[in-house]
């Protein structure tokens, strides 16, 4: 049997069996490592509930938290989404690094756009793992269910998971460009994006010259929202709206620039060369 | 030349001021297998590179079963594979499931039975279940050859396909692709320095040095031509020259 009647016959051709094989590559990868799954979900656990108890004692200072206590855990909550969207993203992309897996993989017919699809359907996975025991532990020790936030939660997700993928896949640019000594980047970059997505501030707390800035973030646009809707019980279409448009933005430009680094490091050889 | 499936036509590769390979032109017939032989750094891994996209050329053409690489690359990539020292898979995954994965990625039906058959192949039913990166240096080659006759390859690329292995382990290596070839009719690339290797596998042989292919033809007709005894000795008269050679000898 010649490669092409292979190809021909075969049930797992298209691109939907290709991303699948990535999926399942990082599904053994998981499924195989405890300190993995562990790794997921500590951080965002730990986080939630250190952010409860801080709660608790502003809820008996505060008359303001009294009212909207749930606003720093939900805060908490979905940031994490949007750090565990990127690094999830990210750290899948350096794996391969690590492993020198790149020429293989890109010596298959894996398009690069069907890596993109892996990449963001591998970051899902992960991000979902990772905040499930955040959003147990929330409910579990301070009664704060996430999901009260209703259908609205669904946008606020969208948003910031999309947010994440498109540092994600800036910073994975950067590092198949400038090799595994930039992949810290992957850790830190996207904090510098927190003071301006006022996660646990309103966006009007900020100096009148870094409001633009902040206007820019999607991110800023879903915490206002959520802010919106816990405090004064309202819906605010309008930042959904702009959330999602810039996202739009955001996410070309993060996908545009991995596929500019990635067609760099095809002119440069990186792709056979680069590891540990 | 009859049918050629590969032609790589004036291919050239430049970083920056220095040209790793300057154009370099050859063939190789369906069915045959062919030598890239040159020292390190002579520009046979980089040649391999552009041949199978990894790296984009800076001048000049490949063509592959008659098809434009640059222009098809996708159509063509499920009807190739390869294997090089510079590429591992993931050591965390187990043989079956990296086995696994890569059959999926080049869309084969029958997965399991097609694992077991190479594994029948290639000996390697006692560590399938093992992962990669607790595998000896001889299991891993095993391996990443199984990787690279997954898809029953009509073009294959070896990039030191020996290197590293005891001689044993070589010798067997080298009767698994020579049995592949003989029973797919696959065409076969090779890059490598060991001469013996290139004499036993290879039907033509083209030697780079300096980026360029500095002589070319069958490695018998190579001896004969230079008034040789050895590929080895024709290798290092054309990479020293003569007097090169008769510095070694002494």
């Amino acid at each position: 049997m010649t490669g092409s009647d292979v190809a021909a016959t075969a049930p797992w051709r298209g691109s939907a069996g290709r991303i699948g094989a990535l999926v399942l590559r990082h599904t053994y990868l998981l499924r195989r490592s405890w300190p993995r799954l562990l790794e997921l979900t500590y951080w965002p656990t730990v986080q939630m509930i250190i952010w409860g108890l801080v709660t608790m004692f502003l809820v008996t200072h505060s008359s303001w938290f009294a009212q909207a206590a749930g606003v720093l855990l939900a805060g908490v909550i979905l940031w994490d989404v949007m750090f565990r969207g990127q690094i999830g993203l990210s750290l899948v992309f350096i794996e391969e690094m690590w492993a020198r897996n790149l020429g293989h993989l890109f010596a298959s017919p894996l398009r690069p756009w069907e890596l993109i699809c892996a990449l963001m359907l591998i970051s899902l996975i992960r991000t979902l793992i990772g905040m499930s025991g955040a959003v147990g532990f929330a409910f579990l020790l301070y009664a704060f269910s996430i999901f009260d936030l209703g259908f609205a939660l669904i946008g606020f997700f969208v948003n910031l998971i999309v947010m994440g993928w498109a540092v994600g896949f800036f910073v994975s640019g950067l590092v198949l460009r400038f090799g595994l000594g930039a992949e810290s980047l992957a850790w830190f970059l996207i904090f510098a994006l927190a003071p301006f997505s006022c996660v646990y501030y309103p966006l009007s707390i900020l100096p009148d010259w870094l409001e633009p800035v902040a206007a820019i973030l999607p991110s800023a646009h879903v915490f206002e929202g959520m802010r919106a809707l816990l405090v004064d019980g309202t819906f605010s279409g309008d930042h959904m709206m702009r959330a999602t448009a810039l996202n739009i933005g955001w996410l070309a430009a993060g996908i545009a620039t991995f596929l500019a680094f990635f067609r760099s490091a095809r002119t440069r050889g990186l792709l056979h060369q680069i590891g540990e | 030349m009859n049918d050629p499936v590969l032609e790589v036509e004036a291919l050239t590769k430049r970083f920056g001021a220095v040209t790793a390979v300057d154009a370099v032109s050859f063939s190789v017939a369906r069915g045959s297998a062919a030598a890239l032989l040159g020292a390190n750094g002579a520009g046979k891994t980089t040649t391999m590179a552009m041949i199978l996209g990894l790296l984009l050329p800076s001048a000049g053409r490949v063509r592959i079963f008659g098809r434009d690489l640059a222009a098809e690359r996708y159509a063509l990539l499920p009807r190739m594979n390869f294997s090089s020292p510079y590429s591992d898979l993931p050591q965390r995954l187990t043989v079956r499931e990296n086995l696994t994965v890569y059959a999926r990625l080049y869309g084969l039906g029958g997965v399991r039975r097609r694992i077991e058959r190479l594994a029948e192949a290639l000996d390697l039913g006692a560590f399938l279940t093992r992962p990669t990166g607790k595998l000896s240096a001889g299991q891993r080659t095993r391996v990443a050859l199984a990787k690279a006759l997954l898809n029953d390859p009509e073009l294959l690329l070896l990039d030191e396909p020996s290197a590293s292995l005891d001689p044993d382990t070589a010798d067997w290596v080298r009767g698994v692709i020579e049995r592949y070839r003989a029973d797919c009719g696959a065409t076969i690339l090779l890059a490598s320095h060991n001469m013996a290797e290139v004499e036993r596998l290879c039907d033509s042989v083209f030697v780079m040095h300096g980026g360029r292919i500095a002589d070319s033809g069958t490695p018998q007709g190579m001896i004969e031509r230079h008034g040789r005894r050895t590929l080895e000795e024709v290798f290092l008269e054309i990479v020293r020259g003569r007097g090169g050679l008769g510095e070694a000898a002494q």
